[in-house]
């Protein structure tokens, strides 16, 4: 593979097309704040209000959100999806706040192209800042227009009337429900930019904790999922893939498969293959036998694991410059310079990809747990050649998934499938080893430092190169849908593009927060790789922010300045002063590692330099012999603006800090020229109970009034980080290769 | 025709001899409790109980359970009625996407029946062999210490 590179200037980035990147941010008048979203106005949504809050930028229209009438009584809509995150019960927490309902009264939809607002993905812990923030207006506005009805129709001032449960109530004991004021009230009308406001502290829903809606019916076996359900006459799908990129089918023995019990087809289109049975169990058999018996070339070489690193700097690539500011060549009395490196991971989701398609009358229904039902909806339209209106994609929860898993890759199979069974609801869910072996990884990545510090303990240069494949080959075209490569007429996907800064792609937080006048960073943007790579939470967050932690550690013993102290003199950003003091102070700061083996480690990152902040101390021990790692404590701080649900926030937190610790200890997907070997949990191990850390403390700091910032990814940096300083501490030595602590590397340092 | 007694009631089957439970449960018996996670026994989505002992559906033929006590999530409560675990985990808030929690309560369901008192470190090893991929363990682990502590038995 050839070296060849080229410079692209920043305006050339994704999703700049719209020409909105950053855009004025207000919850509450007066609380603005500049802003980009740009994972969301791009993929498949257009801008055609900037002036509007949230994404009524994009869905400006009141009814777009909310609906009142007597069949339905308040039925609130979001383009956002539940994905175990606890949004759906967030979201309606604001909307029934600020229409002064209760929850229950509402009906609350999520993503379906049929009815929902197209807001594209629900990824990047956008979907507070985006939904809620659009939910949070939106809501208002219609309350308003409520009351005007109401006191229009009762000529009485808009002043003199309140609102309570869903009843408009006016002077002289007179009252309407808000079905009754809705009559005369046209909600097809574009929001307005202000909102009426409402002081944070008589706020009853939001910034407490309401239980979730989704818990009671997932501990008791409830029909939670796509995987559960089940259709009139519903067939069951497998698929059968390649044993690689790149193979094509030589031949297979298709009556010997159709012949078996209770199979009804061999799908084949191409080198695209799938049985379908009357039962699951059949169609598994089938699947096992079509994998005995079918025959493929070779496919695309792959390269050794160990190689990686390297090989990102060989292969075809564009090179992107993020920074370039002040004097950055300047000597530096003293410097850290470090190379740290991150193997591919798996999003791992428990439950493998599944969707069931139906194909009746023309219309093709895909239920699926796609993370954008709308950009699934175009690539699918394109990949079977029907027109948009003929096909509609409904989500329905799933596993967790944590970015781009193959959602999208199996509802892309069920319809595939659906369309070879016309008027049959099909059920397709991939196998563990399917899962593993054709998810998008998140990127391997090369992060390389050079930093310098004055003789006063202030941050003189931060230098930064770093290497990745794409963070987001998100469905834009049919291409990007997996199985079309395999079609006998195949799709190719779109060209790479990154996520534009300061949201940023394998380059998000790559720039410090810290204050530093000079500084040139780079970003090369490899486009040809062999793994397909996509977005997985905090995409190049978790391994920059863990450089960038490793080196102000660096720094500050350099300096001869406590780490937590020398943060603080290179940080002027008060929220961020204030989660890092919040830290220092409950984890009883500074605080000697408890002896040989033992360490802390403390690290800092605002998500994104935009989004949530989180600072976090970590005191763990090491067992040399064995290699465990025990975590004995975690304690956290986090700032994500106006704090919607508490206990919701405290939940992510958690999730995070435990994610991330199996991220950055264990996992790393495994392959050699041989292929992947990572097909299974014991070729892919992850965290389990008895490594859990001991004991974790969560402190939230509210801004009431402030934005929603969003709260699933901020962790993952900073506890990745605090890990690795805990763990320098306790080996000293400093580990730059991720994951620090995969079986056996205690005899490998 | 094999006989599978779940959640107290015998059940006619007309299936395949080598189906897996798992697949037993979820479509000749409409529960949506267990869950296909791996196929391997690696992950414990699929959890169920036999007798007395927590087994992964998803390896153990459906023939093999035959004449034996199966229960399943859905045996221990409703979302309306919860069982005392179920209750703990709604009230800890112990799931975020929650594909495996049925597996986790059924596990933790046989630790609870068979140790009196069980110590973290038991918990802790007890609850292995099930994955969580979101993170909630810090969360399954309290609630299951919640029924512990309360010392009823579900």
């Amino acid at each position: 593979m050839s070296r060849s590179q080229e410079t692209v200037d920043q305006s050339r980035r994704a999703f700049l097309i719209n020409g909105a990147l950053v855009v004025g941010f207000a919850m509450v008048p007066g609380a603005g704040r500049a802003f980009a979203d740009t994972e969301v106005d791009t993929l498949g949504t257009q801008v055609l209000a900037p002036d509007l809050p949230g994404s009524l930028r994009t869905n400006p229209f009141l009814d777009a959100w909310i609906r009142i009438d007597e069949k339905d009584g308040i039925t609130v809509y979001t383009g956002k999806v539940e994905l175990g995150t606890g949004v759906r019960t967030a979201l309606l927490q604001v909307a029934a706040e600020r229409l002064d309902v209760a929850p229950q009264a509402i009906r609350f939809l999520t993503a379906d192209t049929a009815l929902t607002p197209n807001e594209g993905y629900t990824a990047g812990s956008h979907t507070m800042f985006d939904s809620g923030t659009a939910l949070f207006n939106a809501a208002a506005q219609v309350r308003q227009l409520l009351l005007e009805s109401a006191a229009r129709q009762w000529a009485q001032p808009v002043e003199a009337l309140s609102t309570r449960d869903a009843v408009v109530h006016g002077r002289d004991g007179r009252s309407m429900t808000y079905v009754q004021a809705v009559a005369g009230v046209q909600l097809h009308r574009y929001a307005s930019k202000d909102s009426p406001p409402k002081p944070a502290d008589s706020f009853t829903l939001i910034g407490h904790s309401l239980p979730r809606l989704d818990i009671p019916a997932k501990v008791s076996g409830g029909a939670s999922y796509v995987q559960d359900m089940r259709l009139p006459g519903m067939l069951h799908a497998r698929v059968i893939r390649p044993p690689r990129r790149g193979s094509r089918l030589l031949d297979i023995d298709q009556a010997a498969i159709e012949q078996m019990s209770g199979v009804i087809k061999l799908v084949r289109d191409g080198s695209y293959l799938a049985v379908v049975a009357e039962d699951e169990w059949q169609a598994i058999k089938a699947m096992r036998k079509g994998y005995e018996l079918a025959r493929w070339s070779d496919g695309d070489p792959i390269p050794d694991s160990r190689d990686i690193h390297q090989l990102l700097t060989e292969l075809p690539a564009r090179r992107y410059p993020i920074t370039n500011k002040g004097t950055p060549d300047a000597p530096a009395p003293h410097g850290w310079k470090s190379r740290v490196t991150k193997q591919y991971l798996m999003h791992g989701s428990i439950g493998p990809s599944c969707s069931v398609a139906w194909f009746k009358e023309g219309l093709l229904t895909v239920w699926t747990h796609t993370q954008g039902v709308y950009p699934l909806r175009a690539g699918i339209a394109e990949m079977l050649g029907l027109p948009m209106a003929q096909v509609r994609c409904i989500h329905v929860e799933g596993s967790g998934c944590y970015g781009h898993n193959g959602a999208d890759d199996a509802a892309a199979d069920a319809a595939l499938i659906a369309m070879a069974m016309p008027g049959k609801p099909v059920r397709l869910q991939w196998m563990r080893e399917q899962e593993n072996l054709w998810e998008p990884y998140s990127s391997a990545m090369r992060v390389e430092l050079d930093v310098g510090l004055d003789d006063s303990g202030r941050l003189q240069r931060w230098n930064t190169e770093l290497w990745t494949t794409p963070h987001n080959e998100r469905i834009v075209n049919a291409g990007r849908l997996m199985p079309a490569w395999l079609l006998a007429r195949p799709f190719a996907p779109a060209p790479s593009v990154p996520i534009a800064q300061p949201e940023g792609d394998g380059d998000r937080n790559v720039v410090p927060l810290y204050d530093v006048a000079s500084s040139r960073i780079n970003m090369t943007f490899v486009t040809q790789m062999p793994f397909r790579t996509s977005a997985m939470r905090s995409l190049g967050a978790h391994i920059n922010v863990f450089a960038i932690e490793s080196a102000m550690d660096q720094l500050a013993v350099q300096a001869g300045v406590d780490p937590v102290q020398f943060r603080l003199q290179n940080l002027s950003d008060p929220r961020a002063r204030a989660v890092i003091e919040k830290v220092a102070k409950a984890f009883n700061w500074p605080q000697k590692a408890a002896g040989p083996g033992s360490g802390i480690g403390f690290a800092f990152a605002r998500y994104k330099n935009i989004m949530g902040y989180c600072a976090i101390a970590v005191q763990l021990h090491v067992q040399r012999q064995t290699g465990d790692v025990i975590i004995d404590r975690v304690v956290t701080a986090v700032d994500v603006g106006q704090i919607v649900t508490p206990d919701g926030l405290r939940n992510q937190v958690e999730g995070g800090i435990v994610q991330s610790a199996s991220w950055t200890l264990y996992e790393q997907v495994d392959y050699d020229a041989g292929g992947v070997r990572s097909y299974d949990w014991s070729g892919y191990p992850i965290i389990r109970f008895p490594a859990l850390p001991k004991q974790v403390e969560v402190h939230l700091i509210d801004q009431p009034g402030q934005a929603f910032l969003g709260a699933a990814e901020i962790v993952q940096g900073p506890m990745a980080a605090a890990l690795g300083n805990a763990m320098s501490e306790a080996l000293g030595k400093r580990l730059q290769a991720l994951p620090l602590a995969r079986k056996g590397w205690q005899q490998r340092i | 025709m094999i006989t599978l007694n779940v959640n107290g009631k015998d059940h006619q089957l007309d299936i395949d001899p080598d189906m897996p439970l798992l697949y037993a449960l979820r479509n000749h018996l409409q529960l949506n409790g267990a869950k296909y996670g791996c196929g391997l026994g690696q992950c414990g989505a699929c959890t169920v109980m036999v007798g007395d002992k927590p087994v992964f559906s998803c390896l153990l033929p459906a023939e093999a359970a035959s004449g034996k006590a199966v229960r399943t999530v859905e045996g221990l409560g409703s979302a309306e009625k919860p069982g005392t675990l179920q209750k703990a985990f709604i009230e800890q808030q112990a799931a975020q996407c929650g594909y495996c929690i049925a597996g986790m309560i059924m596990r933790a369901q046989a630790l609870i029946e068979e140790v009196a008192n069980p110590s973290d470190e038991q918990i802790r090893e007890h609850m292995a062999p099930n994955l969580c991929r979101c993170g909630t363990h810090l969360r399954i682990f309290s609630a299951i210490k919640a029924v512990i502590a309360s010392g009823v038995k579900p």
